[in-house]
């Protein structure tokens, strides 16, 4: 090219969206490469959602299947809700990453791949008979083989850095390539990279060197003749920034705190994919967050409860296997009536099932998984963004009416990033909780305090704080008399108190917000989803509605109590689906609840709905 | 056996030994000695007063891991802590009483004052009484309000026990107690926080909770009552049930091995190491007292007699006559001495024996000298367990000033509160790449 100093004009085509995939080992550092991608999209105004997807396995052996980590990002001009169906663009840093995602791409779809891995032990790693860059078998892709070892070695020979590390910066090469490729901004990555290796210089400027000839790479090689723009999306105006629904669970819960005046107290013991929430709150101790990490599970949402107990805000964070340890303090929580919020952040189970893939498959644990008569309040959350406010509303309920409460979220909105509309924190209505501060009872002239004497509204029971003089009080697991919380057993009071505890439950939903149609208030078809499942029925809804079918969606928060308004609006669709990523659970809620024949669409394989495999069963309803 | 009395209480067929010819005990000589220029401990929660018998921290060496950011104690004066940690600070403390009564009661509180309108429902009997009468009697000494003082319990007979003290309390579920009062104490170290347990309960099902509480010295008091049985379900061997031992669950013996309750928290690095029993109100009030005032989580083992389904389990150790012999109680700086100052415990390499003191051949000075911040020690003594011919020890085994969780976790909030300054929620929801949209 030495006689080409100008590169050739390379012909930019406009693409409305577009589904990008980068695979490689778990050490090929394909989470941040994904995440920087991610930033570059955000400042070209994109609209976005991203799927990370890394093994459970932290460092799984180099080259296999299993070790396979990859980062999925959809982004484009027009309202983008789910990962993508179908990836463009995948970018194969060895055989493993290849096959692994192959079956992921797009039928003419282009793939980059790394030559310099595929080499005899790789491909026999990955399973590959024979090679598939030769013998044929991507055929109908548009495969773009790039010597990324060899060019990256080339550039950094001078760098002082050994081989290894030199390796190690091949994913920036990557990156570069694909940041031109999709005419993104480079800045941010480099800033990034200044920032994170700022005591590191020589790996700093390694990495930027990498960066920018990935970059220059796409401009002067004849090996793409197009090159990608994607106009910025139509978002609501104001202020954004990236977030993954750990970030904004967090940031949920503390805006809660703040609201209402509770000190937070978190308890949370290491599981995936619930950690991060641990990590991000942990570092908040200049809000006054109380991080503990127990021993186990049942001692942090023990911890949690004593939290309550005075005063404070106790939340506990787990995953499914987490949440059923924490089963018999929950219905603690629930006898002894002090708030708790159990935020669960779903995966695949049963068991220990799949740790790092997403799944709905919780719901009937958080319903009915306690010994006895044990309703709470259940809320989920349906974005990353939206895990804010689910979070926030979680902590209001619990507080404000007494109750643990179980927050749904997943792997999925956990892990998964969009582009988030900071919100307005003067717009989140700030609640109290019914502290009490005197004796609320007087009979012979004697003042006393009844801990189970309820608020005729909400049927909540007065919070009385260790410390308060003359509110000493006994609480604990054993059956309560009613207003007296003295130990009883007389079986009249056993069915008033569980009728009470039902009751209060069942009130919450007279705080809950008209639910929100999307699509018409009538018609053919009524898709009704909850929880992370939204941004693909939504997406399906707008695709059929495009081909001229009646077909709305409804999105749950509320999962328990339900919103009081679903029978009126039920009825006026002639068929009800009901998507989920378990075996069918919502979809049992909801005939037991309203006896009408609800249809499940149901898909447990550890990964989000396919927009098109919702659509072709709203195709099926409606033929 | 709260729920529902036992009605088929049999009596245990096997009757500890008593050995001949002892004569009964005088009550002399179990006041928990108060070593010269130890200033007597203040009320908990009102000032960090320094435990009898505990030299100051520092001049040992023994320095508590820090975190980092944590600046070092000043030089020897007070228990190392991290900046920012309060020793009871303003704002957060508890009003001081005024001075009360001669017993130093607050507001002239009484042992009434912390007695509650519910029956108690033990068995009549039962060594939970005692327990209870000298909690009762100890609370209006202690100073501190009432309504500052929670009792957390588990599951079992002993936990009952929050029922009937006028105070805060929580009957919360089996083996959980330790993590209630740690998130209780975590988020209020204003609050004078005891754990009621018992060796179901502590060492079986709630095992993992005890050993992390006591690690991560939570200030707490934690008192297990050993009854060595489980009572409430009526009758089964427990952790701490001697092997062998025929039960309903064990008709053949149990084959399982039985924890040594002390030697267990020691391991687990507790700061806070005692036993005493239920027929020595005297003694576990001392004990009691010294527990409370101990910065940090105190782990008291109560022997307590269980006369439905375990009775007599300690008489050996509890009833006058044979408990010269059998038993020793350790006081702070003072030769090891028992049977009426007739024996003595000597160290031999890291063996304890037993010497006699009347012959000529040893004299108290051969005596080992109990110094309760010695681990080492602590732990030789630990193992006094079930060895023929040796003593089982009562009193304070161990004690360390190291700093508790609580004033560490809100010293870490303070720290990094004064470092980054007070959290802003705005900025922090924009503390990542924005960018607007028009
Ligand atoms: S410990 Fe024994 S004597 Fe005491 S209440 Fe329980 S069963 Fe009855």
């Amino acid at each position: 090219m030495s006689d080409h100093p100008q590169a050739p004009e390379k012909h930019v085509e406009d693409l409305p969206e577009a589904t990008i995939l980068f695979a490689g080992d778990s050490g090929d550092g394909m989470q941040l490469t994904g995440s920087q991608f991610t930033l570059a999209t955000a400042y070209a105004m994109n609209d976005l959602a991203t799927l990370p997807d890394f093994p459970a396995e932290i460092r799984a052996p180099a080259g296999t299947t299993y070790g396979v980590s990859g980062f999925q990002l959809h982004f484009g001009s027009v309202h983008i809700r789910t990962p993508g169906d179908e990836v463009d663009l995948l970018v194969a840093m060895n055989p493993a990453a290849l096959k692994v995602n192959l079956r992921r791409v797009r039928r003419g779809g282009a793939i980059i791949v790394n030559v310099d891995a595929f080499e005899e032990k790789n491909l026999k790693l990955a399973g590959y008979e024979s090679n598939p860059l030769e013998d044929g078998s991507l055929k109908g892709y548009h495969v773009i083989p790039i010597e990324l070892t060899k060019l990256t070695r080339e550039a950094l020979k001078d760098s002082g850095l050994n081989q290894k590390e030199i390796d190690r910066s091949k994913n920036m090469f990557a990156l570069g390539l694909a940041l031109w490729l999709y005419s993104r901004p480079i800045e941010p990555a480099i800033e990034w990279l200044s920032r994170k290796f700022a005591k590191k210089p020589d790996v700093r400027e390694a990495n930027l060197q990498v960066l920018k000839k990935g970059y220059h790479y796409g401009e002067t090689t004849e090996q793409f003749a197009v090159r990608y723009q994607v106009p910025p999306a139509k978002l609501k105006p104001g202020t954004y920034r990236a977030i993954r629904g750990a970030e904004a669970l967090a940031l949920g819960l503390l805006a809660a705190g703040q609201k209402s005046g509770l000190p937070l107290f978190y308890g949370s013991y290491p599981i995936t994919p619930a950690s991060d929430l641990l990590h991000e709150l942990s570092r908040l101790k200049n809000f006054g967050v109380m991080t503990f990490q127990a021993e186990d599970e049942i001692a942090a949402v023990g911890a949690a409860i004593g939290a309550s107990f005075g005063g404070n805000l106790g939340i506990t964070g787990t995953s499914g296997p987490g949440v059923a340890l924490k089963t018999e303090a929950i219905g603690l929580a629930l006898m002894l009536e002090l708030p708790l919020v159990v935020v669960n952040m779903q995966r695949g189970g049963p068991s220990t099932g799949l740790p790092t893939k997403t799944e709905q498959s919780d719901l009937l644990q958080a319903m009915y998984g306690r010994n006895g008569d044990a309703p709470l309040p259940i809320v989920a959350a349906s974005t990353p963004g939206d895990c804010f406010e689910a979070a926030y509303e979680a902590c209001r309920i619990a507080a404000t009416h007494m109750t643990p409460v179980i927050l749904l979220a997943d792997g999925y909105l956990a892990n998964g990033a969009e582009p988030w509309l900071i919100p307005d924190l003067d717009r989140l209505i700030p609640f109290r909780p019914p502290f009490v501060a005197r004796p609320n009872h007087e009979s012979n002239g004697h003042e006393a305090f009844l801990p189970y004497a309820r608020d005729p509204e909400t049927l909540a029971r007065p919070w009385a704080k260790p410390g308060t003089p003359n509110l000493e009080h006994r609480i604990g697991g054993l059956e309560k008399q009613h207003e007296t919380g003295n130990v009883s057993y007389d079986p009249d009071n056993h069915q008033l108190m569980t009728r009470l505890r039902a009751e209060k439950v069942e009130r919450v939903a007279r705080e809950f917000p008209p639910t929100e149609i999307n699509g018409d208030p009538e018609g053919d078809l009524l898709v009704i989803g909850w929880g992370s499942t939204r941004g693909s029925i939504e997406a399906a809804v707008e695709s059929a509605r495009k081909r001229g079918q009646k077909v709305s969606s409804l999105h749950v928060r509320y999962l328990n109590p339900l919103p009081p308004d679903l029978g009126e609006i039920f009825s006026r669709f002639e068929r009800l689906l009901v998507p989920e990523l378990n075996n069918g659970q919502f979809v049992r809620i909801l005939r037991d609840r309203f006896l009408l024949p609800f249809v499940p669409l149901n898909k447990v394989q550890g990964l989000p709905f396919k927009t098109s495999e919702i659509t072709a069963k709203i195709d099926e309803m409606l033929t | 056996m709260a729920d529902q009395n036992p009605k088929d209480p049999k009596p245990k067929g096997v009757k500890p030994a008593m050995p001949p010819g002892v004569r009964p005990a005088g009550p002399k000589g179990v006041k928990p000695a108060m070593p010269p220029g130890v200033k007597p401990a203040g009320p908990k929660g009102v000032k960090p007063a320094m435990p009898p018998g505990v030299r100051p921290a520092g001049p040992k060496g023994v320095k508590p891991a820090m975190p980092p950011g944590v600046r070092p104690a000043g030089p020897g004066k007070k228990p190392a802590m991290p900046p920012g940690v309060r020793p009871a600070g303003p704002g957060k403390k508890p009003a001081m009483p005024p001075p009360g009564g001669g017993d130093g009661a607050p507001r002239g509180l009484t042992r009434q004052d912390f007695a509650t309108d519910q029956d108690v429902r033990w068995c009549p009997g039962c060594g939970d009484y005692a327990i209870l009468a000298t909690v009762q009697r100890l609370m209006p000494e202690l100073g501190v309000p009432r309504e500052n003082v929670v009792f957390i319990s588990g599951i079992g007979c002993s936990s009952r026990f929050p029922y009937y003290m006028n105070t805060y309390g929580m009957h919360s579920i089996h083996g959980r107690a330790p993590t209630i009062a740690t998130g209780l104490k975590a988020g209020r170290p204003d609050l004078d926080v005891w754990i009621i347990t018992g060796d179901g309960d502590g060492l079986s099902i709630g095992g993992n909770h005890l050993i992390h509480l006591m690690r991560r010295n939570v200030d707490v008091q934690l008192l297990l009552f050993n009854n060595q049985i489980y009572g409430l379900t009526k009758g089964q061997y427990s952790p701490t049930s001697e092997f062998g031992k025929v039960t309903k669950s064990s008709p053949y013996g149990s084959i399982d091995y039985p924890f040594n309750p002390i030697s267990l928290v020691l391991g687990a690095e507790a700061t806070f190491v005692a036993r005493t029993m239920d027929r020595d109100p005297k003694h576990m009030k001392g004990i009691l007292r010294q527990a409370h005032n101990h910065r940090g989580a105190s782990f008291v083992e109560i022997y307590q007699n269980c006369n439905i389904f375990n009775d007599g389990a300690f008489f050996q150790f509890t009833e006058k006559d044979a408990k010269p012999d059998t038993t020793i109680f350790l006081e702070h700086g003072k030769p090891m001495t028992f049977s009426r100052g007739r024996k003595g415990i000597r160290l031999n390499g890291l063996q304890l024996e037993v010497i006699d003191l009347t012959d000529g051949a040893w004299s108290v000075d051969d005596c080992l000298v109990h110094d309760e911040t010695s681990r080492e020690q602590a732990t030789i003594l630990g193992r006094l367990f079930q060895q023929p011919g040796l003593p089982r020890p009562f009193g304070v085994f161990y004690r360390e000033l190291r700093p508790t969780y609580d004033e560490l976790l809100q010293g870490q909030i303070e720290d990094v509160t004064r470092r980054k300054g007070p959290g802003d929620l705005e900025a922090l929801l924009r503390a990542a790449e924005t960018w607007e949209i028009h």
